[in-house]
């Protein structure tokens, strides 16, 4: 298969209800989803194998160009596809549910709406289901005017379409029509778990549903209160976090795919449907500073819950609800995106050691508080124990913020994160909020100091390095400052920042996450999306605001058309890398954009 | 004379006791089928759904109707060991057994031209009949809804059929 039948990364779309997700090719393609939620197995995974992973296609035949956008403050997709016979309009969404009161609705439905806007298009529908991940051999039965089913005994999928479609093999089907200017033509696909299915409807039905769900996004994205620089960019951001916070927990997954590679030919491919403790902070940064109160304090519920399951361990990742049951598989008769196996379902890290996670989750419980909400006793006291946690382990080396998987380290950015969830927790204590064990905390916060200031410095260069004993850099370090450890303008930083650049940076603003060969991986990695808005938020908050800027607006071109981030891009060519849409890069933009406004405001004052 | 003088006396308190907890135990049963993947057919979302369009009241309106009638059915099994003159656990699951049959081969196929939300599948679906229909045996509703369903009865004419048996004795 050569690379011509894949579309790059950065050319699908996202669609989602806050409980899934799906990818929309520019060609018309669904080409991932699971259902019913983020984390089940995919039902299309064209993206990952093109011949076994199953897709729902709408095409123009004759397609020669597309045009694709999100109607405003949505996450529903609008693509324009023209050909020599004309032109149609594709209505992409995954209906937001609650919206039809007086009428039982699907569980989950995507519905994709056809327009006929220009000429005589000929469009053609291909339904190629694969369900559990193309594991199951698909029967597809006719309903007769009830529509297309497909499923097993405890659940079922029903595709519903008023144009008319033939199985061309037991497991797929295939329609045509061509359509005249003015022609409306819908396709349903929904889903039915542990009890009878609702049938939906068509037509009118289709319009107010895509009524319902535009003003439901546009409600929501107007509580949006940040009015600073790159606003837009901001709420796109901001949308694709409310995209994928699984709304039934409050999790915020990493992102809604697997095993997108993060090197092409490389092994670094996995599966990013969970929900990491490292990213919490940034999080409820996002949510809170951006004015999505409701969001924060869901996420920070599940934080608290999540926690409290494995208390007094704590795990990196955790599922939709806070589990930790899942293993790590592959798929070997996958091929992988770009024939870049394997593809991996579950994760693995789970079982890694990350110490950073006491300071992440103590920051986002500082983040919560500041913004004045309180605690519950159970709250406080867990957020003791993990504080005694960090006192007790700061001293082991970790698998660290990247997750090596090939052996332990004494992380930097591990042991910072240690003196941050202690220090956080020693101020709210004087600030009355919670009553910790001052001394003891204040001795062992002096002591992570003291080590780091020992063996996290390189001594000739004057700058913070990876980890102790060794001389790689690590784009955490841009953090520093944000954690509160050092100040911005402090010479050592500035020199680290000088480093980075130099060893890590890449074209236009892009910065790798570590030096080469840190980890044991094959392949070439990309440039780090988010470590390249770290570098934007540094230099904002070492007064370098003019420089900050220049370099958000050249990362900002690295988005598709549509604003979305994969986790990575190719230094060399821009393409993006990674599972997709990524949680984390749309954090750390709006992280950079908070850091920008913020320096400013100071400046102008 | 009123249907009751020409009725035989029940033990009231055992068909009302021993009804509520054949009922619980014939839920959990069919509530297996959809938490083990086995069956979509779901009595008390059935009923509640004749109710109230929406899931959420759907579910417990049904399951208060559904309740209620397991109930109101234990006086019909009570009465049948009554006129029979005899009960005990295999009588019991014979009826049970009938019972079962009775709604997989007549109440789930002609539910659609009952339930005033279901579709047909001859007339297809429209705004006000949206549920999709059980088809023969309620198979639509999985392979192993005729299983699960008769096999739940069963249970619940097994534990009323011992219980009235028990208590007569």
């Amino acid at each position: 298969m050569t690379d011509k039948h894949w579309p790059a990364i950065g050319d699908y779309a996202l669609i989602g209800d806050c409980r899934t997700a799906a990818l929309v090719a520019r060609n018309g393609a669904v080409e991932w989803l699971c259902l019913p939620d983020f984390d089940s197995p995919s039902l299309f995974a064209a993206i990952l194998d093109r011949r076994k992973g199953g897709r729902l296609a709408i095409a123009l035949r004759d397609a020669a160009y597309c045009e694709r956008r999100y109607l405003d403050g949505t996450n529903v997709l609008e693509t324009t596809i023209s050909g020599p016979s004309g032109t149609i309009r594709l209505t992409d969404f995954l209906v937001i549910g609650g919206q039809l009161v007086q009428e039982p609705e699907p569980q989950r439905e995507l519905l994709r709406i056809v327009d006929a806007l220009d000429g005589e298009p000929e469009i053609e529908v291909t339904f190629e289901p694969a369900p559990d991940y193309g594991r199951r051999r698909p029967r597809i039965r006719s309903r007769g005017r009830l529509g297309w089913t497909l499923g097993d005994s405890g659940s079922l999928f029903l595709l519903r379409t008023d144009i008319p479609l033939e199985a061309t093999t037991p497991a797929s089907l295939c329609g045509r029509v061509r359509l005249a200017v003015g022609d409306r033509r819908c396709v349903s696909l929904s889903f039915a778990a542990g009890e009878p299915a609702t049938i939906p409807l068509l037509d009118a039905e289709a319009q107010r549903k895509l009524d319902a769900t535009t003003h439901w996004w546009r409600r929501w994205s107007d509580q949006c209160t940040y009015r600073g620089p790159f606003r837009n960019q901001v709420v796109r951001s901001a949308l694709v976090l409310k995209s994928l916070q699984f709304c039934l927990s409050g999790a915020v997954v990493a992102a809604p795919t697997c095993s997108l590679p993060e090197a092409i030919g490389g092994g670094r491919n996995w599966d990013y449907r969970y929900c990491w403790l490292r990213d919490a902070a940034f999080m409820m940064e996002s949510f809170i500073d951006t004015g999505f109160l409701s969001e924060a304090k869901d996420f920070f519920g599940w934080l608290m819950h999540a926690t409290k399951l494995t208390h007094p361990k704590l795990k990196p990742l955790y599922d939709l609800y806070g589990r930790t049951w899942f293993g790590e598989r592959t798929l070997d008769h996958l091929s992988g995106y770009r024939e870049t196996g394997p593809v991996r379902i579950g994760n693995s890290a789970k079982n890694h050691l990350q110490l950073d996670i006491f300071g992440s989750l103590v920051a986002a419980a500082t983040i919560y508080l500041d913004r004045g909400h309180a605690l519950r006793p159970s709250e406080k006291s867990l957020l003791i124990k993990i504080g005694e946690a960090a006192c007790a382990g700061w001293q082991q080396p970790d698998n660290g913020f990247w997750e090596y998987r090939h052996g332990r380290r004494h992380n930097t950015w591990s042991k910072v994160m240690c003196w941050s969830c202690l220090d956080n927790l020693i101020r709210l204590h004087d600030e009355g909020i919670l009553s910790v064990p001052r001394e003891r905390f204040d001795r062992e916060r002096q002591r992570i100091r003291d080590a780091l200031h020992e063996k996290a410095l390189a001594p000739e260069r004057g700058s913070w390095i990876g980890a102790f004993g060794e001389d790689f850099l690590d784009a955490t370090l841009l953090l520093l400052p944000t954690a509160g450890f050092v100040e911005a303008r402090d010479p050592r930083m500035m020199s680290t920042w000088e480093r980075i650049e130099r060893e890590l940076g890449g074209p236009r603003g892009l910065i790798r996450r570590y030096s080469e060969g840190v980890d044991v991986q094959r392949g070439r990695e990309g440039t780090f999306v988010i470590c390249s808005f770290w570098a934007v938020a540094y230099l904002a908050r070492a007064g370098r605001v003019d420089e900050a800027r220049r370099r958000m607006e050249n990362l900002l071109g690295y988005a598709n058309e549509l604003g979305l981030y994969a986790e990575e891009l190719d230094a060399a060519s821009g393409a993006m890398l990674g599972n997709f849409p990524q949680a984390f890069s749309h954090s750390g933009l709006i992280h950079a954009a908070l850091a920008i406004a913020d320096a400013e405001r100071k400046r102008a004052a | 004379m009123t249907l009751l003088a020409i009725l035989p006396p029940i033990n009231v308190w055992v068909a009302l006791i021993w009804g509520g907890i054949a009922t619980g135990a014939m839920t959990v049963l069919m509530q297996c089928g959809p938490l083990f993947g086995l069956s979509r057919l779901s009595l008390p979302y059935l009923c509640g759904t004749a109710l109230s369009p929406t899931r959420r009241n759907a579910m417990a309106l049904g399951s208060i109707v559904y309740s209620i009638m397991g109930l109101l059915l234990a006086f019909l099994y009570a009465y049948a060991f009554e006129t029979i003159g005899q009960a005990g656990w295999l009588l019991g699951s014979l009826l049970g057994l009938m019972h079962g049959l009775f709604v997989v081969t007549v109440f789930l196929p002609v539910l659609p031209y009952i339930h005033p939300r279901m579709a047909s599948e001859h007339d297809g679906p429209s705004p006000k009949f949206r549920l999709e229909p059980p088809g023969p045996f309620g198979l639509h509703y999985g392979y192993s809804t005729p299983a699960v369903t008769i096999a739940a009865h069963t249970l619940y004419g097994a534990i009323l059929g011992a219980a009235y048996a028990v208590h007569a004795a």
